[in-house]
């Protein structure tokens, strides 16, 4: 039992199946007598919608029904829903122009569908496609985020193509430190835009049986709940009980595939409509159009100090980009995901952000692994470093002199959060060690006698996981609740049923709860089984996202499993003939105190099932329990990350030399996998730092819409990472977890950069530090 | 047009008639069902949809079903089942080589090659060598261990 239990690098129960190509994902999954959906896409970043002529390709082979915008608007179907109100500093409510499942009068970016063509096959369907005739006014693009205010207004509700204007903090009295300061340092800088690029592309199958009036959406999601309510109550496709939703395996997301989008919908509303089962699977330039890139800020920063370097204030004024059109989370993601982390884990006393986010003529921005942190963890770790080389002090000393100090938690920001605990120093220290920070000047050293540069860079991350108390998001503008649910079903013969409301597409759920529950009730983790991802199956829930999984959903099940065995005390008080309080639980087995009486966790199971002697009059039969948790706080997931690199002046060509991780997550219940989620964290940080950029020319037409022009992380562009881990137990939920699977993305990204500028000798270098970049910077610097 | 062909898949010989623009991957997954082999992009960047030709490691989005006549194909269901599984797969799982699962089997698939075709096998030998599979969750770490640890118990 030992070897299962927390703590412990269990072998995924899930690899099986995805090893051997058993995995079945949506689109693996075929219906009798379905149909293949294509969308007509538009080739304009903006423009009128004319006529849409259907007539040619209505008559070409296997063509079913070909449907547009406009019949999208003709059955009023409603608009796709931004899920969370920002309030501008004026206190008006966020711009939120529609939008709408398919385009009927205007396309707003490149991409955006206007028709589906419903045929026989996929091949069909795309002949079609090409053959629907669109009249398009072409109109000029808004594409620039630094020049979107400017430019012409995209929706006559939304002038100069603001959404809103947010502010966090005290403007006065962060105003007034900066101006009275010994030094302040600034820095502008842009947070390049991504395209998250999950392997599995969106894909969907709508099945409406006339019969029953049910509608069954097979989908790509990370929330299918969400999903549901939305498609329910905010699109009103179909009722919320006749609409099943089933995520089965899901090839990545990254917060992608949190989003309701047009297609799925679409699809849901042509399968009602037609009849029939309807399947689309996005192709790879379909990905790179349509689905919801991430990041894409402009910002200008001042950081305040006194002569000793003790950070005073911190001023932020940022341009977020939100694309044609607010995303489910998109409003999130540049406020309360993005301005509240910008204290970092230092005691910066005042603090004022502004945020303007803008609508351009670009695919819809959303949330993509890490959510704003990333955003506020980059400005922050930047500008501290930029700091230390203004005063001409270790960049590691500066951090260490500012951090909040464990002695002050819980620590209430200038910008909301409370911290609950961390001890953030012991996390520096170990990856200074780690990383042998002090034999760096040596290496330096080597590599100079070589002919090469060699830098370092460090970069002291937060992050708020475990979204969040309910009221408190409600109250922020959030349309739904973030609790979850969770269900610990017990079986007759002992084993042990789990369905949780997140879901896993990548994250080992189905082994880490496994594991929680197994090691609760001291039984192996082989006799769990993790349900997640079908509506009909489990109850609602809110799904996975913001590394909430484990500190939200984990609690719910931690929660559920402490209310089976309190049940199960009963029971075996009944059998053993004792007082329930003195009935201990404990390795499988329920203990009479004082007493050499015992019965197993599977004979008290089988007892609640057959209760022939049974406590029937006080107790119901069967022994399976539910919670709903809703968290009482963010976790605070918090850690030191260190780049070394080698660059070669010739070429401009960077090598990580070694990258060191250190964090802390609170309690771990499997190292194997959470180490497995710092390296595919860091790995999308050095793409965004060193490779990926989404570039959309002035007309707004995507230029990166391949593998062949976007700059995916390969093998070969990376290094071995060196993992270490500090602990210290979230205080608030009773896993004690704070969430792991987006703090590798969010730490490195700013300790890259300052590890490459450290070599080159350069106060800036933008994302992505390309070969070209760092070349031109090297000759700058010579110059 | 409709083309006749005749090729064996997983050790048993498959004769199917299909458009003449089929493609390998279609015929895997459409036609035979076997969909391990999955398709993750458009230009044959990703490798998801790797699968053994002969023998040799192929992107099978970018091999017409024509041009597999006679031929022998191994899928990721061929390479090994649940209870025998190539030392790769196992590895894969000893080392935590996956996450989503989704390029999984065309990592696997492009991995056996590698080690099939080179001398010898160290960190740098097996990035470069699978430059052509992407895989978007592991930071790829894990897939460098996992063929480090697979090539060990294949060359014994």
């Amino acid at each position: 039992m030992v070897e299962q239990s927390i703590g412990k690098s269990v072998l995924r129960k899930e690899d099986l199946r995805f090893i051997t190509g058993n995995g079945r994902y949506t689109g693996d999954i075929d219906l009798r007598g379905q149909t293949h959906g294509y969308f007509v896409r538009s080739p304009y970043a903006h423009a009128v919608v004319g006529e849409v002529d259907t007539s040619e390709a209505r008559s070409m082979p296997g063509v079913v029904a070909i449907l547009t915008g406009k019949q999208v608007a003709e059955d009023e179907l409603g608009g796709l829903p931004c899920g969370w109100m920002i309030h501008s500093k004026d206190g008006s409510e966020m711009k939120q122009p529609l939008h709408p499942v398919m385009a009927a009068t205007k396309v707003n970016y490149v991409g955006e569908p206007v028709a589906l063509v419903v045929a026989d096959s996929f091949d069909e369907a795309k002949n079609a496609a090409e053959h629907v005739s669109v009249d398009y006014e072409e109109l000029p693009a808004v594409v620039s985020t630094a020049a979107a205010q400017s430019g012409p207004d995209i929706y006559a509700e939304a002038p100069g193509n603001t959404c809103y204007q947010w502010e966090l903090g005290e403007k006065a009295a962060t105003d007034a430190a900066i101006e009275g300061a010994a030094h302040v340092t600034r820095y502008s800088l842009t947070n390049n835009r991504l395209i998250p690029n999950a392997l599995e592309p969106r894909a969907a199958i709508a099945d409406f049986n006339r019969g029953t009036e049910e509608l069954t959406l097979y989908t790509t999601s990370q929330n299918p709940h969400l999903a549901r309510l939305i498609l329910t109550a905010f699109v009103q496709i179909a009722p919320e009980h006749k609409l099943r939703i089933i995520a089965p395996d899901v090839g990545g997301g990254f917060g992608s595939k949190i989003f309701v989008y047009s297609e799925e919908t679409a699809l849901a509303w042509a399968s009602m409509k037609l009849g029939v089962a309807i399947k689309w699977t996005a192709e790879r330039s379909e990905s790179f159009l349509a689905d919801a890139h991430g990041r894409d800020h402009v910002s200008d920063a001042e950081l305040a100090m006194d002569e000793e370097g003790n950070f005073l204030a911190l001023r932020v004024k940022t341009t977020a980009n939100m694309g044609a059109y607010l995303s489910t989370f998109a409003s999130a993601v540049p406020t309360y995901l993005y301005g509240t982390l910008l204290a970092g884990q230092y005691k910066t006393p005042n603090i004022y952000v502004e945020v303007d986010s803008v609508f351009t003529n670009t695919a819809p921005v959303d949330a993509y692994r890490g959510a704003g942190r990333p955003e506020a963890t980059f400005l922050v770790e930047r500008i501290v470093d930029l700091a230390a080389k203004e005063l001409g002090v270790d960049p590691a000393e500066l951090r260490r002199k500012n951090m909040i100090q464990p002695a002050d938690f819980p620590y209430q920001t200038p910008v909301a959060l409370e911290y609950d605990i961390g001890d953030y120093e012991v996390s520096l220290n170990k990856a200074l060690e780690m990383a042998d920070y002090a034999g760096f000047a040596n290496r330096k050293a080597d590599s100079e006698a070589n002919g090469k540069l060699r830098g370092i860079g460090l970069s002291c991350y937060i992050e708020a996981c475990g979204l969040a108390p309910s009221a408190l998001a409600g109250a922020l503008g959030a349309g739904v609740g973030l609790w979850e649910s969770g269900e610990v079903r017990v079986n007759p013969t002992g084993s042990v049923t789990v369905l949780t409301g997140t879901h896993s597409h990548g994250q080992g759920h189905e082994t880490t709860f496994a594991q929680l529950v197994a090691s609760r009730f001291g039984i192996s983790v082989d006799d769990v089984e993790v349900v997640h991802g079908d509506t009909g199956k489990m109850d609602f829930g809110l799904g996975t996202y913001g590394s909430r999984s484990l500190s939200v959903g984990g609690s719910a099940l931690s929660v559920a499993a402490d209310k089976v065995v309190e049940k199960g005390r009963k029971i075996a008080a009944h059998l053993l003939e004792g007082d329930v309080d003195n009935i201990d639980f404990e390795d499988g087995e329920f203990r009479l105190k004082e007493s050499n009486r015992s019965k197993t966790f599977q004979e008290i199971a089988f007892a609640a099932y057959v209760p022939h002697d049974y406590p029937i009059e006080e107790l119901e039969p069967g022994l399976a329990e539910k919670a709903f948790y809703d968290p009482v706080n963010f976790t605070y997931p918090a850690g030191t990350h260190i780049c070394e690199v080698e660059i070669d002046p010739e070429t401009g060509v960077t090598e990580i030399t070694k990258f060191t991780a250190v964090d802390d997550f609170g309690t771990i219940i499997n190292p194997m996998i959470v180490e497995g989620q710092v390296h595919g964290g860091v790995a999308q940080g050095i793409g965004q730092a060193m490779l990926e950029q989404c570039v959309y020319d002035e007309s707004g037409q995507l230029q990166t819409g391949s593998f062949m022009d976007y700059c995916m992380p390969r093998a070969d562009d990376l290094p071995n990472f060196t993992v270490g881990m500090t602990t210290t137990v979230c205080t608030h939920n009773p896993v004690g977890a704070k969430g792991c699977g987006e703090a590798g993305a969010i730490g490195s990204p700013p300790a890259i950069i300052n590890a490459i500028t450290d070599a080159v000798g350069v106060r800036d270098i933008s994302m992505p530090a390309t070969p070209e970049k760092v070349w031109r910077a090297i000759q700058e610097q010579r110059a | 047009m409709s083309i006749s062909v005749q090729l064996n898949v997983n050790g048993k010989s498959v004769k199917l008639d299909c458009p003449a623009n089929t493609t390998l991957v279609d015929l895997i997954r459409e036609r035979l069902e076997l969909t391990g082999t999955h398709v993750g992009c458009d230009t044959s960047q990703c490798g998801a949809c790797t699968v053994h030709l002969n023998g040799r490691a192929v992107k099978s989005c970018t091999i017409l079903a024509a041009q597999c006549e006679g031929a022998e194909v191994t899928t990721i269901e061929g390479l090994g089942d649940t209870d025998n599984l190539h030392p790769m797969q196992e590895a894969f799982r000893e080392c935590h080589g996956l996450q989503c699962g989704f390029c999984t089997p065309g990592m696997i698939m492009s991995a056996v090659d590698l080690v099939h075709r080179e001398p010898s096998i160290n960190e740098r030998v097996i990035r470069e060598g699978l430059e052509g599979n992407i895989c978007r969750c592991t930071g790829y770490h894990n897939i460098v261990l996992a063929v480090e640890s697979a090539a060990k118990k294949m060359r014994n």
